[in-house]
């Protein structure tokens, strides 16, 4: 492979310094890709690829009703990040989490972060994500968000920043663990010569902090994926997960409550369940409680959790930290529940309900990428430097009608990953999605997922826009 | 209770009995199809065998009818092939046997999945072809191979419990149900045969009769007789070694019921089959009574399919809330297999 072609200075490049050499800590990686030719390189694309569709690796896309799943998009060239920066990251991760979990127990119970008005009160009364019926409950722990997946991009200048924090349902460490598989497959030779830490613990990892969390921890606990079904467009992980684990995988009608406990129906009659992992959003797991018509979940679990009879991963009312408006005040939690000052910055972020917050972003929208504060998935999502006058218009009309739900950011240059395209290596953007355990300990897989955006010059990395990924290597250097 | 520690939920109980069910229905009808077409090149033009009594056979009749197409050979096979709204063609059998294996995936040897995975691409991809009757062979053959590999694999790979016996019910079922149903057609129009001048020709298609099970050999093994229809009856419905006699396959389902929790009514029903089957005179059913005979055990063996249905995957539990909702537990149960 050469690289006379590729272009490291569209942003900051992964693998190539702007004098197009490969970077110190990615030299071993960068001689074996030197060893071989673009027919070998796509040979191994096309193992890789043969092997996705042989194990079923799929995900679904919502409008596509005629077809229920789409081989998973998947880019054979690792990405890596060095294991001394990485160590860095993970420290900020946990400190994040820390941080948010605080700010969550803390907002159902003594709500003192809203008391000494470091959040305004009424972002977190008046926000869609926040579940008053969850207000005074004890999971254990304190903790409430004990999944998390959080979306990190690195700006033109080299910096890490942390996008968002996805703690509802977030989905891709499946991905993350079959990707890996993947390569190991059709880069065998790599993981003979380079250390590159494993990633494979997360199901026991899951599954020992999913134990913890049961009111009888010690004897033997029964636990249980919560699915939507197989429509879903995460049935693929939720099954992947539920396997790896050796746990069961449940639907609605799989489960009733009774005796303000949480039972399933086997063919030995009820079986107690003492854990559940719901990949359902909280607003449909309990019809008695939260949406009425929902079949998802089931009547009377609210009550079983609250009477501390089943725990619930992650704790139902978590989202209330998942809007990208609280988003921007988790420096402020770290520094106030911790002491401490984030070890991974925010991007720089205006809220919109702030009169001249606002005025910045309608006067600036040809730079700025705009969310609404509640999606995810890349939905609603508007990048300015790519729009029309037209299209600008129409999302400052939504703006001006619901400031409290938009935020705007600067557009960041996301950096470049060499990726295969046409036989070729080009620079392609992406982002990594870890994801952060946490329990009465915590854990950060290593690395995570990394989305690639498959079209030259395109920002957006979700699967459900044309986005695909690459394993994920967190190198250790030569010692 | 077998073992203590699996806990299987009824849902995925159900779902796999139906993945063992289309496995052996896609196999099933591979093999008929392959059977019809050799016999069909063996018979003069002057007997007129079409390819019609494949449709009833396969219980396909309506929705063949429907769709409105001419009976010839293409429409007929394809329509056993690949037709999508056709439950019981292969296609459909693989789609369906992939669906319920995809919801149950985590109680497979992941391999299996993968395996399934590759047949239903495959046999999707290439179905179009199998009106030429060359492209027919092999895909059909294949399709046999693949779905048996499955089988050897899972029965290699898989720990033997009470999810595997939910598989070994739904294929035995399923095989008892076709070998029945391949004697009822089959065997009905062959009795029909008063005409001298095509008597030789019976004989031919009584040997289709067994090849369509892949009988032939194994009946040649055991009956040192020509071919005839007392002893073939006698053959499928009541040895006790060949795998796709009906006294095998509810030998195999009374063997396997026990090992469930509450068994008690399904096993007695499949234990009734059974005795049913083994006393009866069926020698003399090739002159008279074969179309009742079948007509009735059929009918044993959905008491069969109703009592394991009733058993294990219509749990019944107290939840006021269900009462409330005036959503009968069946619906939604029901929602979660393909049926």
């Amino acid at each position: 492979m050469d690289w006379d072609h590729y272009d490291p200075t569209v942003t900051y490049d992964e693998f190539l310094t702007t004098e197009g050499t490969p970077r110190q800590a990615l030299s071993g990686v960068a001689d074996f890709l030197g060893t071989l030719d673009a027919n070998e390189l796509l040979r191994r694309q096309e193992a890789a690829e043969a092997a996705m569709a042989a194990m079923g690796i799929t995900f679904t896309v919502y409008d596509e009703n005629s077809n229920i799943d789409r081989t998973w998009p998947f880019d054979v060239v690792p990405r890596v990040i060095p294991a001394a920066e990485w160590r860095q990251v993970r420290r900020g991760l946990e400190q994040r989490l820390a941080a948010l979990n605080h700010f969550i127990d803390d907002i159902y119970g003594d709500g003192k972060i809203l008391a000494d008005k470091v959040v305004p009160r009424e972002l977190i009364e008046g926000s869609p994500n926040f579940r008053a019926e969850c207000v005074g409950a004890e999971p254990a722990f304190g903790v409430w968000a004990h999944i998390c997946g959080s979306d990190l991009v690195r700006d033109a200048d080299g910096t890490m920043y942390v996008l968002e924090d996805n703690l509802r349902v977030p989905s891709g460490v499946s991905y993350m663990l079959e990707n890996r598989l993947v390569t190991k497959r059709v880069f065998p030779e790599l993981f003979r010569n380079l250390d590159i830490q494993p990633v494979d613990d997360y199901p026991s990892r899951l599954f020992d902090l999913l134990a913890s969390l049961s009111a009888h921890p010690d004897d033997t606990v029964t636990a249980a994926v919560l699915t939507p079904g197989v429509y879903n467009s995460a049935y693929f992980e939720h099954a992947f997960l539920a396997q790896q684990m050796g746990v069961e995988l449940v639907e609605g009608p799989d489960l009733f409550v009774e005796d303000d406990t949480l039972f399933m129906r086997t063919i030995h009659g009820p079986a107690k369940v003492d854990v559940l992992y719901r990949r359902v959003d909280d607003l449909f797991i309990d019809p008695d409680v939260f949406v009425p018509e929902s079949v998802l979940g089931v009547r009377g679990l609210m009550r079983a959790w609250r009477a501390g009879n089943v725990a619930i991963a992650n704790a139902p009312g978590a989202g209330v930290a998942d809007d990208k408006v609280v988003y921007t005040y988790v420096p402020d939690m770290i520094r106030y529940y911790l002491g401490e000052e984030p070890l991974v910055p925010n991007v720089p972020t205006f809220r919109c309900d702030e009169p001249a917050e606002l005025s910045h972003v309608l006067a600036n929208l040809g730079d700025l990428v705009v969310k609404p504060a509640n999606e995810s998935g890349g939905y609603g999502v508007f990048v300015g430097p790519a729009s029309t006058v037209a299209e600008q218009e129409e999302v400052a009309a939504k703006i001006k009608e619901d400031p409290r739900n938009w935020i705007g950011q600067p557009t960041l240059a996301l950096s470049t990953a060499p990726t295969l395209c046409d036989g070729r290596l080009e620079p392609r953007h992406i982002d990594l999605r870890p994801f952060i355990l946490t329990g009465n300990d915590s854990y950060v897989t290593h690395g995570g997922l990394t989305r690639v955006a498959l079209r030259e010059g395109s920002l957006v990395v979700n699967s459900s826009q044309g986005g695909g990924s690459k394993d994920t290597w967190i190198l250790e250097e030569d010692a | 209770m077998s073992s203590t520690d699996t806990l299987l939920l009824s849902r995925l109980a159900e779902a796999v009995f139906w993945t063992g069910r289309y496995l052996e229905r896609a196999e099933c009808t591979a093999r008929l199809v392959q059977a019809h077409t050799e016999l069909f090149l063996d018979l003069p033009r002057s007997v007129g065998l079409t390819f019609v009594p494949l449709l009833a056979l396969t219980g396909s009749e309506d929705v063949f009818t429907e769709l409105g197409g001419a009976p010839t050979e293409e429409n007929v096979v394809a329509h056993l092939v690949a037709e999508p709204s056709n439950p019981s063609s292969i296609v459909a059998s693989l789609t369906a046997a992939r669906d319920n294996m995809r919801t149950t995936r985590q109680l497979f040897p992941r391999e299996s999945w993968e395996s399934i995975n590759l047949l239903h691409l495959w046999a999707t991809a290439q179905a179009e072809e199998c009106t030429n009757r060359t492209v027919r062979t092999g895909w059909l053959t294949a399709v046999s191979r693949e779905v048996q590999q499955l089988t050897g694999l899972l029965a290699g790979a898989m720990s033997h419990d009470e999810t595997y016996v939910f598989l070994r019910l739904g294929r035995h079922l399923e095989r008892a149900d076709m070998t029945t149903r391949v004697l009822d057609v089959r065997a009905t129009t062959l009795l029909a045969v008063r005409d001298d001048a095509l008597r030789p020709y019976a004989d031919v298609q009584w040997v289709s009769v067994l090849r369509s099970l892949s009988a032939y050999q194994m009946y040649r093994r055991k009956v040192h007789a020509r071919v005839q229809g007392p002893e073939v009856l006698r053959f499928l419905l009541q040895d006790e070694q060949f795998p796709r006699s009906v006294r095998h396959c509810l030998t195999q389902i009374g063997t396997a019921l026990p090992d469930l929790p509450r068994h008690e009514v399904p096993l007695a029903t499949s234990v009734d089959a059974l005795e049913h089957v083994t006393t009866a005179e069926v020698r003399a059913l090739a002159w008279d009574g074969l179309h009742e005979f079948v007509d009735d055990l059929q009918g044993r063996l959905a008491a069969i399919h109703d009592a394991v249905d009733e058993t294990w995957f219509r749990p019944e539990d107290s939840t006021p809330a269900d009462a409330v909702d005036g959503q009968p537990l069946d619906d939604t149960a029901a929602a979660g297999a393909t049926v």
